[in-house]
């Protein structure tokens, strides 16, 4: 029997939950979610747009299959590799069971010894049912982990990762291009990258279509790379920080080139066409949202935002794509004559179900 | 949107037109074809009835809640087959027919009404997934044709129709190969074959149930997973809960242990097999719910980056694994079907868990769940034990939890099978390797116990392929035990660590050497409680409405509130656990029953239960359901919160009545008969003295403590004797002996006999017959009863007899004295609430066998086929009403007969006998005018074909030889031809009955039986066994009646069935049996 080390998980209001260390034994901070999804860890854990989060898993056995090969994958492979980035995204895990012994063929180490190694603190023995109903009622929080129980000290020097450039510090600094394997003549895609999903690029990329991945705030106006399209990609935090480039979309309109986001790309395109977005109280983090796309099928989706688009704020050249089945609430905007669209959910899956994945089709068709 | 989807019918298109909708059942629950069709039959007439549609359902299963006459509009207790169907549909005329709620019965019995032409000439419209693609799932080579169109990967595979063809094909994929027959229910005529001489004998078989037959690659090793797919007329398409087998692929999912969601799977496998679940069925435009089975190569990709599987089946219809996942996940995919297949889409159907959800989504559990087969093989004398591609399983349990270990050891305790969890148990595995290598119900413990002795994870891997990380977990458990203490030391970290890995109390106990009482002291006192947790479909993300709930130890906080005072307008009902031989629908019927009348009379309904294939594990028959085990400690952990009025446990069989006493001891207040006279009643010694007391005959019988005694004993009564043991473990058998060596040999292979492991012999009573009683009684006195009469004479188990109602070849004198002693009994144990007693009767003298003072196996069966619903009496007895009156059940215009189904077939090797001990693994109930006319109808609704030509007769004693002449000459006169064996044959022909002659299997003579039963010449065999001569005609015996249930060929095998049997056939034809239904009598 392992030696085991009490830990804490100290949220903004006051509740404390108590379990053990996994991963880096230690502390940190940041936005306490929960994401109902039952697989993909080593993807959940790797997405950008859990930056700045401690993240919730409801789903009670975690680490089974370890974590798989780690390799540098920019360029774009068949196989999924199982990571969407270069790195860990989210400041902590929390979970009910951990599985100390696993097991799968293309298991590359466990996935303690990889937090560890990244300097990640994980909780187990939590229960997280008890705790997701505290996020579902009082909302999501900030929430501190920590390895000296917590006092009457609070978690007010906590800072808001949402009142941060989240997306900014997690894209690329500099242009990235992916090019096709084995077509000569691609169409050219302008990704803006504001966290994005490696299996985005992938998807992209593995159809055929040459990827240009710029960072946020890049202008397309004045891009030296020739495009046939702009895809604005998912990312971290509030959309309302991503100010220089909301403005450039609004005015890359007058390009009238396809436009695709997804995620935050799609709160982003909502603001740049003069919707509004707002906050959502608990958000969406799972893999099973049913989406109904306006007048057509109901596809189960893969999501992890906290902001929506306000439907109501819509400009009147703008319409409705996709709707919440469970909700209401917006999952798709499009313009009612103009190649630009885009969705709240992730069509690219990873982790999650891929019924949506005809949305890249339907992007690289109109380039 | 997506180009590849069918285009969507915007407008909704309700199928109005259809307003009156003909439902088949599954029938009787045989192995492979359970309790869990009871629950999807039940849930689509809710569905139906909610669309205000006319319900005709035809299901001879009279022990279901589904045949209640307050769900469907009309039920039909009849055969489900196309003769049968087609006069219901003639008198009723319905618009629309349902194929996918009453398993494969229902499902070939509607390919088959559609292939005659029948559904066509009366108009009747299929609703939900269509006939076509119904025929492209079933029908092997069509399937895999279809999937090949989409590049859906299948085992490579040959069809074949003959033995030769069956041959050349297994050389060309390579042995060892995989035999699949088509158009089967739970792999029935299916099997591995290593060489040229298994695949003859395989493939002969094979072909007596299927015209063809596949031949497939050897897939032994991989992965085996499933998703449970639901699609809607608007090619919505979801997968509801993904379920990974323990046991990989080799041994069928049916008798495979089961976890959901699947554990070892990364997202991208989980993804790719749910995206080729979804392509398939929308390639086969399934409309409703489906399931489709996957094998996945656990160690590499395939050559194309994917990872390499093959799709091994879809079944389009509700299955066993559906119910699982209605269970797992609380989504109620048999209701949603019904619902889909009137036109609804997924986005317009409510969740009826969160009320706030729609249906059009894949649940996200924060728990796992794990089922573990239930084998009754003891059962079965000579059954092959190895358990693999066949289903020889004939229940399940479900465990939910929120760790493997939690759950694994729950799920074990649940199966009731005298095991405390997955260690620490008092029996041994002897033969640890081979048990791991070949599945056999011991598997799980054999594994445990080798990691313990030093076998490493590797090594246990190499030798069963099951996953390392199931292997870890169950060392996990093991590895626990070293950390044991004293009962002194115990800390509440000890507890709850052992808690989370699923330890009882009693476990713990025995871990540091006190008692189960004592460890809930302790735990109690240090407050290591469980909490109880909902499922919700959704992870929390949203709240639950319903209560379906769940206990774990990972957690601290309870989901819904602890009731801080008895609620006196609550009571808790015990369930009846697994379906196991002697306990099945019945008592499910009486638990659900029990709960729908306590809610009419305004009180709160706690169930406890564990069954998936239930329909009280619905979470909408009560008001709390707790998924939970049926223990001591689990019932008083819920009792204590929950704090009802009481609890019943009179109706959910011997497992709630055996916890009475021990309840009753802790404080749990037992609603209705008190604890102490159920005691008195289980007791032999006490009972024995009761009967005495009251000067009530019973038969003669002595607690025996060695060999030389028990001869002694026997002796003295005189032989035949009924020798069990006294302490009964699971599945030890009873038997009966006609000698000294029957004797010697029963005790050396089944019994110990020494002070501590005494045997108690009694007379058998030869030639008796055999008599039930069933009632309600309130402070002692008998309130209502009913008198069922066994068709064969006493020494068949009552479960496996043919039953009718009113009784008709009972004297007036013995009815009479039957009341006396039943009041009697009633008044001394002041029964309030159900019993049952049985009685022997011969020459008017009556003994009493046995008396449970519970709900017994014919309550359904007597309610139904008098009228009055005796759990309705009894319920209000325990609730202390004045139900006194005077209620007529001797004197019916109608008779109802009960006839047991066998599931032999399942059981390779196993010997189609009836004796003391029950075998059957279901019933059915017809309603007729006179008693052959129910009879017929009860035996053809098992499935019983009627002979056409030849009949074999085997018969045991010159007495049965005699008492069989007039059914001969009767069999003469229809035009029969009778085939005798030597004996047999000179006896009819002495008494001038004609018959060919044959030769026994061991004369090795022409024409032999055994060749003719290969021929499959006869269409029926009758077989009646000596008890004389049981040694040296057993074994051509056995052969017979084995090959006669292998070839697929009818056997009666008592004399009095098929007497009553020749009276039928010569009275009625089949156009002359009356299509009514049950409101009609």
């Amino acid at each position: 029997m392992k030696q085991k080390q009490k830990v804490y998980l100290r949220l903004a209001n006051g509740k404390t939950f108590t379990g053990y260390s996994f991963g880096k034994y230690g502390n940190s901070d940041g936005e306490v979610v929960f994401t109902t999804g039952m697989t993909g860890y080593p993807e959940s854990l790797t997405d950008p747009s859990y930056s700045g989060q401690i993240l919730v898993f409801t789903y009670p056995l975690i680490g089974n299959y370890g974590i798989p090969h780690f390799e540098r994958d920019d360029s774009a492979k068949t196989i999924q590799n199982g990571f969407e980035s270069g790195r860990i995204q989210v400041r902590g895990m929390i979970i009910s069971n951990y599985s100390f012994e696993y097991s799968h063929f293309d298991a590359a180490g466990s996935l303690h010894t990889w937090l560890q190694e990244n300097d990640i603190p994980g909780i187990y023995g939590i229960d997280t049912r008890e705790l997701t109903k505290t996020l579902r009622t009082t909302g999501v929080m900030l929430g501190k982990i920590t390895t000296e129980l917590p006092g009457s000290e609070d978690t007010a020097e906590i800072i808001d990762p949402n009142e941060t450039d989240l997306a900014g510090m997690v894209g690329v600094r500099e242009p990235v291009v992916y090019s096709p394997k084995k077509n000569k003549n691609p169409k050219k895609i302008l990704l803006i990258d504001c966290g994005v999903k490696n299996n985005i690029i992938r998807n992209f990329v593995n159809r055929g279509a040459e990827v240009i991945r710029v960072p946020l705030g890049y202008d397309p106006m004045k891009s030296e790379y020739e495009f046939d399209g702009i895809f604005v990609s998912n990312g971290p935090g509030d959309p309302k920080m991503c100010t220089a480039t909301i403005d450039n979309l609004k005015r890359s309109f007058s390009l009238n080139k396809p436009i695709f986001g997804i995620c935050l790309g799609s709160q982003i395109l909502g603001l740049s066409a003069g919707a509004d977005t707002y906050k959502l109280k608990f958000g969406h983090r799972s893999q099973n949202q049913p989406c109904i796309e306006v007048g057509g099928h109901c596809y189960i989706t893969s999501q992890n935002h906290g902001y929506a688009v306000d439907t109501k704020t819509l400009p009147q050249d703008w319409q409705e794509w996709f709707i919440n089945n469970n909700d209401g609430t917006n999952e798709g905007v499009k313009h009612n004559s103009k190649p630009f669209f885009a969705v709240q959910f992730h069509p690219e899956s990873s982790p999650g179900p891929n019924d949506t994945g005809w949305l890249f089709d339907k992007f690289i068709e109109m380039l | 949107m997506n180009k590849e989807l069918e285009p969507l019918v915007l407008q909704k298109k309700i199928l109005t037109e259809i307003k009156k909708i003909l439902l088949l059942g599954s029938g009787a629950l045989k192995i492979g074809e359970a309790g869990e069709f009871d629950y999807s039959g039940s849930q689509a007439i809710k569905a139906l009835k909610e669309e205000g549609k006319t319900v005709i359902l035809v299901n001879p299963n009279i022990a279901t809640v589904q045949t209640d006459i307050d769900l469907a509009d009309k039920v039909y207790l009849l055969p489900v087959n196309p003769y049968f169907v087609e006069q219901i549909i003639k008198k009723e005329n319905p618009e629309g027919i349902l194929l996918g709620f009453g398993g494969q019965t229902a499902l070939n019995c509607g390919l088959e009404l559609n292939r005659l032409g029948i559904l066509k000439k009366y108009n009747v419209q299929v609703l939900g997934t269509q006939v076509d693609s119904i025929n492209k799932t079933e029908d092997r080579e069509l399937f895999v044709k279809e999937l090949n169109k989409i590049k859906v990967r299948t085992p490579i595979s040959k069809a074949v129709r003959s033995v030769k063809e069956g041959l050349k094909a297994a050389k060309e994929v390579g042995y060892p190969v995989i035999l699949r027959a088509g158009f089967t229910l739970g792999g029935l005529g299916s099997g591995f074959a290593n060489n040229e001489k298994e695949i003859t004998k395989a493939l002969q078989e094979a072909f007596s149930y299927s015209p063809q037959v596949l031949i497939e690659e050897d897939l032994r090793g991989w992965k085996e997973i499933e998703y449970e797919v639901v699609r809607d007329s608007a090619d919505n398409c979801i997968t509801v809960c993904n379920m990974e087998n323990f046991d990989p692929l080799g041994v069928h999912t049916g008798e495979s242990i089961v976890i959901a969601p699947s554990q070892t799977l990364s997202n991208a496998e989980y993804h790719q097999l749910r995206d080729i679940s979804i392509k398939t069925i929308r390639h086969f435009k399934i409309m409703g719910e489906c399931n489709i089975q996957f094998a996945l190569n656990p160690k590499s990709v395939s050559e194309t980056g994917e990872f390499d599987y093959r799709v091994i089946e879809v079944n389009a219809r509700l299955s066993r694994s559906s119910a699982l996942a209605s269970k797992v996940t609380g989504y109620p995919l048999a209701y949603i079907a019904a619902k889909l297949s009137l036109g609804y889409k997924l986005t317009e159907l409510e969740n009826s868990i969160t009320k706030k959800t729609y249906s059009c989504f894949e649940p996200a559990l924060d728990y796992v769940a794990l089922k573990i087969p239930r084998w009754d093989l003891a059962k079965f004398p000579r059954v092959e034990e190895e358990i693999g591609s066949k289903m020889k399983s004939v229940g399940e349990v479900m465990a939910i939890g929120r760790s493997f270990p939690e759950v694994l050891q729950k799920a074990i305790r649940m199966l009731q099978v005298g095991k405390f969890g997955l260690v620490l148990n008092t029996s041994k595995t002897q033969t640890i390797k081979q048990d791991i290598i070949t599945p056999t119900p011991r598997r799980l413990f054999a594994i445990s116990r080798a990691l313990r002795d030093g076998y490493t994870v590797d090594e246990v891997h190499n030798m069963s392929s099951i996953d390392k990380w199931f292997l870890y977990q169950i060392r996990n458990i093991d590895n626990f035990r070293k950390l044991a203490t004293t009962k002194e030391n115990i800390t509440a970290d000890f507890l709850l660590e052992a808690k989370k890995l699923g330890y009882s109390d009693k476990q713990i106990g025995l871990l540091v050497g006190t008692d189960e009482d004592e460890i809930r002291k302790i735990r109690k006192s240090l407050g290591v409680l469980p909490v109880f947790k909902q499922i919700d479909t959704l992870a929390a993300e949203y709240p639950a409405e319903t209560n379906y709930l769940y206990s774990t130890y990972h957690g601290d906080t309870n989901d819904v509130e602890e009731t801080k005072e008895t609620d006196k307008k609550k009571i808790m009902i015990l369930g009846s656990g697994p379906y196991k031989i002697g306990s099945s629908v019945e008592f499910d019927w009486c638990c659900v029953t029990t709960a729908k009348i306590l809610r009419k009379l305004g009180y709160k309904v706690v169930m406890v239960n564990y069954n998936p294939e239930t329909v009280s594990t619905d979470y909408d028959i009560c008001d709390k359901l707790y998924f939970e085990e049926l223990s001591l400690e689990r019932v008083l952990d819920i009792y204590e919160f929950e704090k009802p009025l009481g609890i019943i446990i009179s109706m959910g069989g011997q497992i709630p009545n055996n916890l009475a006493l021990k309840l009753h001891e802790n404080n749990a207040w037992i609603l209705g008969t008190s604890p102490h006279s159920i005691d008195k009643c289980e007791d032999r010694n006490k009972f024995s003295s009761i009967l005495d007391r009251l000067e009530i005959d019973q038969p003669v019988w002595q607690e025996l403590a060695d060999l030389k005694q028990a001869k002694k004993f026997s002796n003295q009564i005189g032989y035949p004797v009924l020798i069990r043991p006294s302490y009964v473990l699971s599945g030890t058998a009873m038997k009966v002996c006609n000698d000294d060596r029957s004797l010697e040999e029963y005790i050396k292979e089944h019994a110990q006999i020494s002070k501590d492991f005494p045997v108690v012999i009694s007379k058998f009573e030869e030639g008796a017959k055999e008599i039930e009683i069933d009632g309600v009684g309130q402070n002692g006195e008998l309130i209502i009863y009913a008198i069922s009469e066994h068709v064969e004479n006493a020494g068949v188990h009552s479960g496996d007899a043919t039953l009718a109602i009113p009784p008709q070849k009972l004297y007036f004198e013995t009815v009479h004295q039957i009341k006396r002693i039943t009041k009697a009994i009633v008044k001394e144990l002041k029964i309030t609430g159900p019993f049952n007693i049985q009685y022997l009767a011969k020459e008017n003298k009556v003994k009493v066998i046995e008396c449970n003072l519970r709900a017994s196996r014919s309550f359904p069966f007597i309610s139904k086929a008098t009228n009055y619903n005796f759990i309705d009496f009894a319920v209000k007895s325990i609730l202390g009403h004045d139900i006194k009156g005077d209620y007529k059940t001797l004197d019916l215009d109608h008779i109802v007969v009960k006839a047991p189904q066998f599931s032999f077939s399942r059981l390779s090797g196993a010997d189609p006998i009836l004796g003391v001990e029950m075998s059957s693994t279901g019933e059915v109930a017809c309603f007729g005018e006179s008693m052959e006319e129910a009879f017929l109808k009860s035996l053809l609704s098992t499935g019983f074909r009627l002979p056409k030509q030849n009949i074999l007769l085997t018969l045991g004693d010159l007495e049965d030889k005699i008492e069989f002449l007039d059914s001969a000459r009767k069999l003469n006169e229809m035009g029969f031809t009778i085939f005798a064996t030597t004996n047999t044959h000179a006896l009819l022909k002495e008494h001038k009955v004609k018959s060919k002659l044959v030769y026994k299997i061991n004369e090795k003579k022409n024409p032999n039986i055994l060749s003719m039963l290969e021929k499959k010449k006869f269409d029926l065999v009758i077989n009646t066994q000596s008890m004389k001569h049981e040694h040296k005609s057993m074994r051509d015996g056995y052969i017979m009646r084995r090959k006669a249930i292998d070839y697929n060929i009818p056997l009666i095998n008592n004399l009095k069935i098929a007497v009553l049997f020749v009276n039928s056939i010569y009275k009625y034809k089949l156009e002359q049996l009356e299509i009514k239904s049950m409101d009609e009598y």
